[in-house]
């Protein structure tokens, strides 16, 4: 559609129509920004329309609930909620330990829609929150791309990072997370810093501050900006790009963030004494010494600052020494060293598997594997190195934060899964910058050697019309005299890498001369093939977003489906468990689950749970593991103690469900183990092996878990096949003497029991006599085996 | 006028069922009374302990246990409020009553009285043993002391004990203490050390042993000395009472007039303590004595009069319970000056001895200590011989809001000051700075 236009409008001469073709382009780029909005939200919506408008996992119910609280009660009220249905009996001050970002976010969305007369319920909101915040982000991510390498680039990254399946996994209708806002936070806040690391205006760092605020609001990754600024600021320090532009982007951030910061409750002081927040401090203290050096440079003859120089040197190496040892002892002290588990996990990736087996035991801080990176980011992968280089073609201020931004969240996404979320907006821009790059050079080329035709108007027909855009952008920016022009013909120049021109006089010459070089250099059908390379390679990319959309990131999580011979299989077993509970019980009951139902089970069933996946207290969890852990009576005593009424375990074993609780249970015994040492791994384990075969351990055939799980088992196929650990299970037959089975969902994947009470009366310790024969009960006697006569 | 009649009767018979309702926590006291017998001898020969019962207000329905027609309940509605078993002999019982029904009747809060005796069958040793009292397992057994027996019989195997090793409980036994030993011929049993609900009321000598007395002892008796209980009392954790005797003729008229003199004792009494130690347990058994009951748990803030629905920490409170006893035909204040109180999440935060002003009100005033969370107010009373209270109430405890903090603390001024002067001074710099020229 565009590109026609496009190349008409490049045929007249430049200057006459200069103003008209901006005010075209603008016009245009804001129709493709709204259909990019437009993408971003609706290809989230496959989960809607393929499952139910129901919000997804765990986390999000969570959300979901202190978002019901909020719009009932108000936010004095949600600021200072203590929560007594959580974490029974500690209770958990929700106010106080909750990032309120996204909480807020869907609040005020309801409250204004509810205030329009539009009377959307909480939970639809709630639904859509997160794809219209990927919206936000993409056009985020187009300001933050613009500011690095024009139009062009931005709407092409805008364009990847709105169907990038990475973030999708995140964000699509329903999965109601902090993510979902956070990360449009998080690009939007690196858009500001770079714009006002360009402008030098006050108002975009303050604005930035503001954003910074937000984002810190929203998620605890705000760290993540709080050191990767500082290192972008050390390196342009570094390597000589100190400016007052980098002091005025640097310096307020610091100052009005960290204040901001503070005012959150969940970080509070957090924000000045944790390590996290320690690199922004030094570096700002570097600043000032360098802006000072700078201003001291102004005024002083050459001589003279020779002079000062080795003068302030000695004497600051001094302070600098004492002052770093001061705080190495300071931090030292401390015995984590002033590090939160989480982030040093980041840094050290085997910290967590070592020390913290509730950090390790969730799956998404797991290291990635490679095909994940694929599934996640997919073409991007190939894209990304590209786009690096272009960001060297020349390395300005703001090309040189995108290349530390990806380098810095490649290394994370490789610690964790959870942070490829991070990594999919840097490799979008890189990815956004290369294409966006190649299809400059390439169009340009080919029309270069046929003029007058409308050239590039076949090859360009089937992609996305950025592309074209873009190369339309760049050729009115080449006319553009000072600031954009600055980069943007060297840039070209790929022969002359790295040629900083500091005249714009010169800068023209290079401009004419590497040009031609560039246009000869490639002839009319390589830059053809090239194009339409690269044109099945983003088509490639969006039909496996699309793909990725629809069947991987879409399924909630509490509703199941499977595609079999006979169709269509739904398995609804949580709500229907959850639903139980809610009908069935006391509106005081407790209920004990590991800890990741324990979020669903407060949302949908309204019951107290013991722990839940807010995992702020190890040695609650350790109890519940140990429980889990233990045999029955044990069990039942761990439970009685804390007033439980009723136990929940998954089993995926009879459908074949394989995150239930019998695979996690290992997390249980060594986060059991953890606290109470009477519990040990090798018990469980046959020669190393995890096993519920008949080879298992008589610790693991006895323990809670195991009867919870399998009790009744047999009945249902009569060989007891578990279809998870494809195996038939060690014990099959066997009673339970403290729990009661109360309720089984219809696919078995929920499992409800309820404590016995304790026994009316104690029987007697004389076993029921089958035969009446005095022989048998003389032999019964007690003490009988130490008896000589006998 | 027919009309009426007929909505007036059915009226009334709708209401029966509720109307002779059984156990009820208001009235404790059962009133309707199956004694099963081996045969109606023992109707005329334990006469005089039946009459006890009769003449304290309770309604006895005397049947054979293999009588065909008895049964325990009808409709799901239990005939009964107490069951005494004098058929130790009985093989099976008659009816629908089995070892599970009579459990069942137990644990549906009625009260139960067992006697034993030589040659007890497999079916009253079954329920013995289900109510946690194991009766020596050798049938031919009984309990012979050669010290303790009761030197007016002329029976030479001592099987007839005079013992007077009775439980220090004033609410079981009641409060005239026993004189006279209790006369006693049967089978003993053992008590599981573990099991917290059943109590020796009366237990052997230290020189008593069970064993058959006809025989030489062949092997060392497996029940000796004073581990060896006659008379046991069960108080299930629903507060039905159950009595276990190991002797039915302790029961009889024979033991009630008949006077006891200890061997190696001068003193002869003239008439046993059977008739007083037995009147006295039955009434514990059938609650007329020893039942408590705690009504109308309150608490609120000091100072004021509703309950609220969650106290933040540091505020004061009040907590007050009432408890009674029964005394038979109303319900009493009870008494008493170690009723506790605890404010329990995990552990017991505060534990308080609640005091009285004996008209049945308890009542303890304390501070939330500084801790939030889930908190519980806990009354554990278990005390020798009386029903157990256990109430628990749940009371969450909220930390401060964010406006309950102290607005400006006195230690922090030095830094407020450092605060404000630096504002200004920097305020004061930037305008010379700017507009000094």
């Amino acid at each position: 559609m565009a590109a026609p236009e496009t190349s008409t409008a490049a045929v007249p001469t430049l200057h006459t129509n200069n103003t008209l073709r901006n005010a075209f382009g603008g016009v245009l780029s804001f129709f493709i920004l709204l259909l990019i909005g437009v993408l971003a939200f609706l290809i989230r919506l496959f989960s809607v329309i393929k499952y139910e408008s129901v919000i997804h996992e765990f986390d999000p119910y969570f959300n979901y609930r202190v978002t019901q609280f909020l719009t009932k009660k108000g936010i004095y009220d949600f600021w200072n909620w203590f929560d007594d249905r959580t974490w029974y009996p500690l209770g958990r001050v929700i106010g106080g330990t909750v990032y309120p970002g996204l909480t807020l976010t869907a609040g005020t969305i309801w409250w204004l829609l509810n205030s329009l007369n539009i009377p959307l319920s909480v939970e639809t909101v709630c639904v859509f929150t997160a794809p219209i915040f990927s919206a936000f982000a993409s056009w985020a991510t187009y300001l933050l791309t613009k500011e690095v390498k024009g139009v062009g680039a931005g709407l092409t990254a805008a364009t990847l990072l709105a169907m990038v399946p990475s973030y999708i996994s995140r964000s699509v209708a329903g999965s109601y997370d902090n993510e979902a806002v956070a990360i449009f936070a998080l690009i939007f806040t690196f858009s500001l810093y770079i714009k006002t690391l360009n402008t030098g205006s006050l108002f975009y760092a303050t604005l930035n501050s503001i954003v910074y605020f937000y984002m810190v609001c929203s998620w605890g990754g705000y760290t993540f900006i709080i050191n990767l600024i500082p290192m972008h600021v050390l390196l342009c320090i570094v390597t000589g790009r100190y400016s007052s532009r980098l002091y005025i982007a640097y310096a307020p951030l610091v100052v009005l963030g960290t204040l901001l910061a503070a005012l959150v409750p969940v970080v509070g002081f957090n924000a000045v004494m944790t390590s996290e927040h320690f690199a922004s401090f030094l570096v700002f203290i570097i600043i000032h010494v360098v802006a000072f050096v700078y201003y001291i440079k102004g005024i002083l003859s050459p001589k003279m600052f020779k002079v000062a120089v080795t003068l302030v040197v000695s004497v600051g190496l001094a302070v600098c020494c004492a002052v770093i040892a001061v705080l190495i002892a300071l931090v030292a002290s401390s015995p984590t060293k002033g590090w939160s588990g989480r982030s040093l996990s980041l840094l050290d990736p085997t910290y967590a598997s070592k020390y913290i087996p509730i950090i390790a035991s969730v799956s998404e801080h797991q290291p990635p594997t490679w095909p994940s990176y694929f599934m996640d980011i997919n073409v991007l992968a190939f894209l990304v190195p590209s786009g690096i280089i272009a960001c060297f073609l020349p390395l300005t201020d703001a090309s040189s934060f995108v290349v530390l931004y990806i380098a810095t969240s490649v290394y994370f996404s490789g610690v964790m899964v959870r942070l490829m979320l991070v990594l999919a907006p840097a490799a979008c821009i890189t990815s956004g910058i290369a294409l966006s790059e190649a299809f400059d050079v390439l169009t340009r080329s080919i029309k270069f050697q046929l003029p007058g035709v409308s050239s590039g108007a076949e090859v360009d027909e089937g992609e996305t019309s950025s592309d074209t855009t873009e190369a339309r952008n760049d050729e009115v920016k080449a006319e553009k005299p000072e600031e954009k022009s600055k980069d943007r013909p060297s840039k070209k120049s790929k022969k002359k890498e790295r040629e900083h021109v500091e005249k714009p006089s010169a800068k023209a010459k290079v401009k004419t001369k590497a040009e031609k070089k560039r246009l000869l250099a490639l002839p009319l059908e390589a830059s053809a093939v090239s194009l339409l390379l690269l044109i099945l390679l983003g088509a490639f990319y969006v039909v496996h977003c699309v793909w990725a959309a629809a069947e991987a990131y879409s399924a909630p999580s509490i509703v199941l489906t499977s595609h079999t011979r006979n169709g269509l299989h739904v398995f609804d077993d949580f709500r229907e468990a959850y639903a139980w509970l809610r009908h069935n019980t006391d509106v005081d009951d407790k209920v004990a689950s590991w800890w990741d139902y324990g979020y669903q089970t407060t949302a949908m069933a309204n019951r107290t749970v013991i722990v839940d996946n807010n995992t702020w207290n190890n040695t609650h969890i350790a109890t519940v593991g140990t429980a889990m852990s233990s045999p029955e009576k044990a069990a039942w005593e761990i439970f009685h103690s804390l007033d439980v009424k009723y136990v929940l375990v998954v089993f995926g074993g009879l459908i074949g469900y394989p995150s239930d609780d019998i695979n996690k249970f290992l997390w249980m015994v060594r986060i059991g183990g953890g606290v109470f040492p009477h519990i040990k791994e090798p018990d469980y384990l046959r020669d190393g092996q995890y096993r519920i075969d008949s080879q298992a351990t008589p610790t693991m055939l006895n323990c809670l878990m195991y009867k919870l799980s399998y009790y009744r088992f047999v009945e249902t196929d009569g060989k007891a096949y578990d279809r998870v650990r494809r195996t038939e299970i060690g014990k099959k037959y066997f009673k339970l003497t403290h729990f009661e089975e109360v309720f089984t969902t219809h696919h078995w994947m929920v499992r409800i029991y309820k404590l016995k009470p304790p026994k009316n009366r104690i029987r007697g310790k004389t076993k029921k006599s089958k035969s009446k024969t005095s022989s048998t009960s003389s032999s019964k006697r007690s003490g009988t085996k130490k008896n000589p006569w006998l | 006028m027919g009309k009426f009649w007929v909505i007036f009767v059915a009226s009334i018979l709708i209401l029966l069922p509720f109307l002779c309702n059984s156990f009820s926590p208001d009235t404790p006291t059962d009133r309707r009374v199956l004694v099963l017998l081996d045969d109606f001898a023992i109707k005329s020969s334990h006469s005089s302990y039946f009459n006890s019962l009769k003449s304290r207000g309770f309604d006895l329905d005397f049947k054979l246990a293999d009588d065909p027609k008895i049964a325990l309940q009808r409709y799901g509605q239990y005939l009964y409020d107490a069951l005494i078993l004098f058929c130790p002999s009985i093989e099976r019982f008659g009816g629908s009553i089995d070892v599970a029904a009579i459990i069942d009747f137990v644990d549906s809060g009625h009260d139960l009285v067992i006697a034993a005796d030589v040659n007890a069958s497999d079916l009253i040793r079954e329920v013995a043993t289900e109510c946690g009292v194991d009766f020596d397992e050798d049938p031919s057994a009984m309990v012979i002391d050669h010290t303790g027996y009761s030197v007016s019989e002329t029976e030479g195997d001592h099987t007839l004990i005079a013992s007077d090793d009775f439980i220090k409980s004033d609410v079981i036994l009641g409060s005239n203490k026993i004189t006279a030993p209790v006369l006693f011929q049967g089978i003993g049993h053992s008590l599981n050390p573990v099991n917290s609900l059943v109590l020796k009321v009366l237990s052997a000598s230290p020189s008593a042993y069970s064993a058959n007395p006809k025989s030489k002892l062949s092997t060392p008796p497996s029940l000796t000395g004073s581990a060896i209980s006659l008379v046991s009392v069960v108080q299930a954790r629903n507060n039905a009472r159950i009595l276990i005797s190991g002797s039915l003729s302790m029961f009889s008229n024979r033991f009630f007039r008949s006077g006891v003199q200890k061997a190696g004792s001068t003193t002869k009494h003239e008439k046993s303590g059977n008739e007083q130690f037995l009147t006295e347990l039955s009434k514990w058994v059938f609650h007329e004595r020893g039942h408590l009951k705690a009504v109308n748990v309150k608490h609120h803030k000091v100072g004021e009069t509703n309950e609220p629905a969650l106290y933040r920490i540091n505020d004061e409170l009040v907590y007050s319970v009432e408890v009674y006893e029964w005394s038979g035909s109303s319900w009493e204040p009870y008494v008493a000056d170690d009723v506790q109180v605890q404010f329990y999440m995990m552990s017991p935060y505060v534990l308080k001895t609640l005091s009285n002003d004996k008209k049945g009100l308890y009542s303890a005033s304390f501070k939330v200590p500084d801790v939030y969370g889930v908190f519980q107010f806990k009354v554990e009373y278990q005390k020798l011989g009386y029903t157990s209270l256990s109430l628990a109430k749940q009371i969450p405890v909220r930390p401060y809001r964010h406006n309950e903090y102290e607005r400006f603390i006195p230690t922090a001024y030095p830094y407020y000051g450092a605060a404000f002067s630096t504002m200004a001074g920097f305020f004061i710099f930037s305008f010379v700075h700017l507009y000094n020229k």
